[in-house]
């Protein structure tokens, strides 16, 4: 989502360059794509090719049609105009069956793993085999442990996908796709819940597998994978081909250039924070998640007044259950939380806002808005009952659009009007919507999860800012977030948190981030 | 081993519960295969009509026409057998019918994504008006479906007279529960229809037809409805009459959450309410307890609220039941 | 829905919103802009001259004339003094028992059992009017409707709690309650409450002076009816209970997170629910039946469904919904009196109309892009 800070990357110089060239056999030639949805053209004329063994990174930021290209690889989508030749093949991809049979594999970016299932289970699904009509439960984790073997990723072939870990889930992802004969392995985002250490041990797989011959489609965001890895690259931009390289020709700030379409601001500018007294203070706090485990689990952290403090961690780690619980959203089962002294442990989401915490949930459009709403009514989701928004029981629509309208104009959300439902803005305009939201009313906690995910650049630069702003005016802000980079540019201190606690606390200016990525890992 | 401990309490259980049955056997051999008797007649359409409810749900339908589909099948099965003046040909009236509804509604909610809850509403209050519509009084089956004894089996003390001597349906409904359960889990079609009820894009993307899959199962399930159904006016009494399936198909959806979407335990489950009715009746007949027949009569559905209010929490539902599948939506 | 990767421009007709009234996507002009603008009764108006045609080739096949059956049954619910005053004495509840399956749909719950609450409701407001017979008029009846509105109320909750605090799906714990309902008032009606010297179980008749009278050919009900349907209205669109209600309803997780406390707003609705619904029970004992006895309003409660589907769950558009049934059960009697036809035809009818009205596939045949997308009403048994 933010595009790299231009820091050298670990790994940048072991990658591709070295390999030798594409063998010159065409595996995947695509000609004259287009996909268009509604009226939104997701590709517009795309035409790009594999050859065998090369690692091909598709890069983009969201809303590229980066997705939308892939899914119709593997029979997903159907295009409406254009040809994708598999081997020479050109033979429509009628659906995934069509696709696997012929040599395509895909890790998705949510995962397609039945969660309910084993490992083995999940393995032979779609191409079991069965003894006397049974199933044959032992070959499938026989299959498993080759395969696990073979491309050196541990995996426990009686272990239920849930009650693994997301780094291991991601192993069981790709393996599943390896299951089958691949010769064109399609990866959609697959680093994004990994540790940069995971990230080093996949990006190495993927150069094994190229090696042995299978090409690869590898899609990211992050420009220092594909420097690390990719062969070539082909950049997208509002759905067309805007750019084919080579991965030696080029550097991060190019790649981000062509990505963006103008030069991009790496880094946030900010000002040295002035902090002021504790806002939020979090002590020895244990949250059970939805399956009654302890997800957070002895956490403490202070945040100041005008002060960021990210907290950096591998997805599942706890981070939603402490935002929830902080929110109001879920009860804790132990510990203490107070802001600016006062108890807040009990208190329900709306005690919480009232108390003044602004939250930006994780998951907007499941917590954040209600799609069939207009934006005005979004902008005063949780202040439906104060003044003047009601006069008692009654609503006045009248103020409820006012209130929308100034914040439709101070945080520059596109759209056709206020009344226009939130269902149909971009991702982008969503989170500005509920940022706008949020901040308005001068909260003095503001607790930011992802605030980023699935945002356009030119958003992410101004959410970015208004984080700042509002830190800049004197609120606390507690930033959580997948994205090291984001925690890394935006923070004034890091907290690391590994399996519900924080493992190390450290001022932004300090913090390393090999170093980082290894308390992630719980390497402390 | 792995099953055992996994499958531990579920396992104790049920032993505990056939020693129990025997010792009461021992106790008193006459009352105790009556009362067990009467259990297994009260859940044979339960059980039937909660395989319906399995077959659905562990495929992403959620079914609350379970009872508008038994209702037609019962109503065609015995119309067909009054007819024809065969009972064979009134089974496989209902069987069909049965279908038949089971596929209005898997088309409509599989195919053209109609709220399943809606559907199932529907298929109840159109299922009433056909039956009522097309009810003539005055039609009579002049004998029910025979019993069949099974050789060996049926010498067994207690379970043999009970469950292996009898009609044909509720003889099939043994042999259905245990095929349903055995392909549920031991199965390329099971493994396939829990992925689907489960997780539907990871079936799709596994080349796995999602709609397909849905679509057969409903229609399949439909069927059992169907014969539940026959089971009602042609083997349990000779008679159709109107709404005769007075909400089972409902306390088969409860049976069904109870046994956790599993149909062995769904079979424990129904014959749990059935013994619970026996009980009541024969409390009431030995004069135990005096209680108005319409408390006697109330306490199924007052025992599905209490099996639910406790069930709750403690089984998890196919994540998918009840969300229509559109392709290329998910992921 | 194109995948996440795509950023919708604003405002396309795919991403419809469920409610036309806040913020509709563009639309053409003209006629066919107007159908689509009004589609919410486009549809049913297709689906009812649909369940016409097909009940006429039921008639048919019963050996009777289309032509004659629909002739009659109207001329007899509309056309003639008696039967008009029919029609708006069984409109009078059904506007209430659509209304009790209509609020709760706002807030995503699907209430089976207004049956249930509506017998309870009448139940209680006759054992009032009988047994307060030496009252005056006016306090037997705010007394009796008071009850009704109070039992009903009651007995919806018992589904709103076991939903908030046990998780039942209130789809089966209402059907399971309509089915406690008929048993224990049997037992009520053939015991405490027993008309003295009766063969058949019924309570006594309530006071004279308590009966609800017609205003000409109109039931007093039916104008308390009507206010209420739009009062309804104005409540779930103006007020701040009816922003949670209808929040709740689209989307739970962002109520939760807005500090909305759903589970409130579920025990709140359920009791709305079987206030209304008990309410016309007790409108229907002291209007029409003036005792309770078991037979008489049977479908009341479940046609209240019907109608709550075929308005949308919109208040306001319970009464022509609820008109239209009661006009067809009114006349249904007439029709079966003059040629035989099974009063159950009428179920068939509103089936097939049902079926046109929540099949999405029908609005998209119709609409195509510009089909409004209703909000999934449900989503298993989890929530």
């Amino acid at each position: 989502m933010t595009a790299s800070p231009s820091t050298p990357a670990y790994g940048e110089e072991t990658g591709a360059k070295d390999r030798r060239a594409a063998t010159g056999d065409r595996l995947l030639d695509i000609v004259g794509l287009s996909k268009s949805f509604g009226t939104v053209r997701a590709n517009r004329d795309i035409s790009l090719h594999v050859e065998r063994g090369e690692i091909v990174a598709l890069l983009g930021e969201n809303g590229a049609g980066k997705s939308t290209l892939v899914k119709q690889i593997f029979g997903l989508q159907a295009p409406d105009e254009g040809t994708i030749a598999i081997k020479g093949d050109a033979a429509p991809i009628k659906d995934p069956k069509d696709a696997i049979r012929r040599g395509i594999g895909m890790e998705h970016q949510h995962f397609q793993l039945v969660p309910v299932m084993t490992v083995a289970e999940n393995m032979i699904l779609g191409h079991e085999t069965t003894k006397h009509g049974q199933l044959d439960l032992e070959g499938a984790r026989q299959l498993v442990r080759e395969l696990s073997e073979k491309h050196g990723l541990a995996v426990d072939p009686d272990a239920e996908i849930e009650d693994l870990p997301v780094g291991t889930q991601q192993r069981v992802e790709i393996l599943k796709a390896l299951s089958r004969k691949v010769d064109l392995l399609i990866l959609d985002e697959p680093t994004a819940v990994l540790t940069p250490q995971e990230t080093d041990e996949l990006l190495e797989v993927m150069k094994e597998l190229a090696a042995g011959g299978t090409s690869i489609v590898f899609i990211t965001h992050k420009l220092r994978e594909v420097l690390a890895v990719a062969d070539r690259v082909y950049v997208l931009r509002q759905g067309s081909v805007v750019g084919e390289v080579a991965a030696a020709d080029t550097d991060a700030r190019g790649l981000a250039t062509m990505m963006v379409g103008r030069e991009v601001v790496l880094r946030v500018d900010k000002d040295e924070p002035k902090p002021g007294a504790d806002v939020l203070r979090v002590a020895d706090l244990v949250v059970l998640d939805d399956r009654a485990l302890p997800a957070v689990d002895g956490f403490t952290l202070t945040v100041r007044a005008g002060e960021i403090v990210g907290v950096a961690g591998v997805e599942g780690n706890g981070q939603r259950e402490l935002v929830e619980a902080i929110a109001g959203m879920r009860p804790p089962k132990g510990g203490l939380i107070t802001l600016l002294g006062e108890d807040i442990t009990k208190a329900n989401p709306h005690q919480t806002h009232v108390a003044g915490i602004g939250h930006i949930p994780e998951d907007r459009e499941r917590h954040g808005l209600v799609g069939s709403y207009s934006l005005a009514d979004n902008m005063v989701l949780n202040r439906f009952d104060e003044k003047p928004f009601a006069n008692g029981f009654v609503r006045n629509f009248e103020a409820v659009r006012e209130n929308g309208e100034a914040l439709f104009k101070e945080f520059d959300v596109r759209a056709a009007s206020v009344m226009a439902p939130a269902a149909s803005l971009s991702g982008g305009n969503k989170q500005k919507v509920v940022v706008a939201r949020e901040m308005s009313f001068g909260p003095k906690l503001l607790m930011a999860a992802q605030p980023t995910r699935g945002v356009d650049v030119g958003s992410i630069e101004f959410i970015h800012r208004r984080i700042v702003a509002a830190r800049d005016e004197g609120a606390a802000v507690l930033l959580v977030s997948a994205e090291l980079d984001e925690v890394l540019s935006l923070s004034d201190r890091i907290a690391v948190i590994h399996g519900g606690k924080v493992v190390a606390e450290m001022p932004a200016a300090d913090a390393d981030r090999t170093e980082i990525g290894r308390l992630m890992a719980g390497d402390h | 081993m792995a099953w055992f401990s996994r499958n531990r309490s579920v396992t104790l259980t049920a032993v505990a519960i056939i020693v129990a049955a025997y010792v009461f056997y021992a106790i008193n051999q006459r009352v105790a295969v009556s009362m067990i008797d009467f259990a297994w007649s009260f859940a044979v359409p339960l059980v039937l009509a909660a395989c319906v409810g399995v077959m659905g749900e562990r495929s992403g339908v959620i079914n609350i026409g379970i009872e508008g589909q038994m209702l037609v099948g019962a109503f065609s099965g015995f119309f067909t057998a009054a007819a024809t003046q065969s009972l064979w040909a009134g089974v496989i009236a209902g069987v069909l019918s049965g279908m038949l509804m089971g596929a209005f509604l898997a088309w409509t909610t599989v195919k053209w994504q109609m709220d399943q809850i809606i559907a199932g509403v529907v298929i109840n209050i159109i299922a009433t008006g056909l039956t009522s519509f097309y009810y003539k009084s005055g039609q009579s089956l002049t004998h029910v479906m025979p019993n069949i004894d099974i050789p060996l089996l049926s010498k067994i003390p207690l379970i043999g007279p009970v469950f292996f001597e009898g009609g044909p349906i509720a003889l099939t409904t043994l042999v259905i529960v245990a095929i349903l359960h055995f392909a549920l889990f031991r199965t390329r079609w099971g493994l396939r229809t829990r992925a689907v009820g489960e997780y539907p894009s990871a079936a799709d993307t596994a080349g796995i037809n999602v709609i397909a899959m849905r679509l057969l199962n409903v229609t399949i399930a439909g069927g059992l409805a169907g014969l539940a159904g026959a089971y009602l006016s042609m083997e349990a009494t000779p008679t159709f009459e109107r709404g005769m399936t007075a909400g089972r198909g409902f306390l088969a959806l409860a049976i069904m959450i109870f046994g956790a979407w599993r149909p062995l335990r769904a079979f424990a489950a129904a014959l749990f309410f059935g013994f619970t009715s026996a009980l009541a009746s024969q409390l009431q007949a030995s004069n135990i307890v005096s209680l108005p027949q319409q408390f006697i009569n109330l306490l199924p559905y007052v025992l599905t609220l209490v099996v639910l209010a406790a069930a709750a929490g403690r089984v998890r539902p196919p994540a998918a039941a009840g969300q229509p599948f559109v392709k290329g939506e998910g992921s | 829905m194109p995948d996440k990767d795509v950023a919708p421009p604003p405002a396309t007709p795919a991403a419809a919103p469920a409610v036309l009234e806040r913020g509709a996507p563009p639309t053409p002009g003209g006629l066919w802009g107007a159908l689509i603008r009004y589609q919410a009764i486009v549809v049913p108006v297709v689906g009812l001259v649909v369940a016409f045609v097909v009940g006429a080739l039921l008639i048919r096949q019963q050996g009777v004339n289309p032509t004659y059956a629909y002739k009659t049954l109207f001329q007899s619910a509309l056309f003639t003094r008696d039967g008009l005053n029919q029609t708006l004495q069984r409109t009078t509840p059904l506007i209430f028992t659509g209304l009790a399956v209509a609020v709760p749909l706002r807030v995503g719950l699907f209430n089976i059992g207004a049956q249930g609450q509506f017998i309870f409701g009448a139940l209680a407001a006759a054992v009032v009017g009988y047994k307060l017979h030496s009252a005056p008029g006016i306090v037997i009846i705010l007394v009796a409707l008071l009850c009704g509105l109070l039992a009903g109320a009651m007995w919806a909750s018992i589904a709103g709690f076991l939903k908030t605090s046990r998780g039942v799906h209130e789809v089966i714990s209402t059907i399971m309650l309509n089915s406690i309902a008929v048993n224990i008032i049997d037992y009520l009606i053939n015991n405490p409450f027993k008309e003295k010297g009766q063969a058949i179980p019924r309570t006594p008749q309530i006071a004279p002076q308590a009966f609800l009278n017609d205003m000409g050919i109109v039931p007093i009900g039916f104008p308390i009816a009507v206010i209420l349907a739009v009062g309804t209205a104005w409540m779930l669109r103006r007020t701040t209970l009816g922003f949670q209600f209808e929040t709740v309803g689209r989307n739970k997780a962002a109520a939760g997170y807005a500090g909305i406390k759903i589970n409130k707003m579920i025990l709140l609705a359920m009791a709305l629910a079987g206030a209304f619904a008990g309410l016309a029970g007790g409108i229907e004992t002291l209007g029409d039946i003036h005792r309770y006895e078991s037979g008489f309003n049977a479908n009341l409660g479940f046609d209240g469904i019907t109608i709550a589907l075929l308005a949308r769950s919109n208040p306001v558009a319970t009464i022509p919904a609820a008109f239209l049934v009661g006009a067809l059960r009114a006349g249904a009697s007439a029709l079966q009196f003059d040629t035989g036809i099974q009063p159950e035809v009428v179920d068939m009818l509103l089936a097939i109309t049902l079926l046109f009205v929540s099949l999405p596939l029908v609005a998209k045949l119709i609409f195509r892009r510009y089909a409004a997308k209703g909000s999934a009403l449900t989503s298993g048994w989890g929530s």
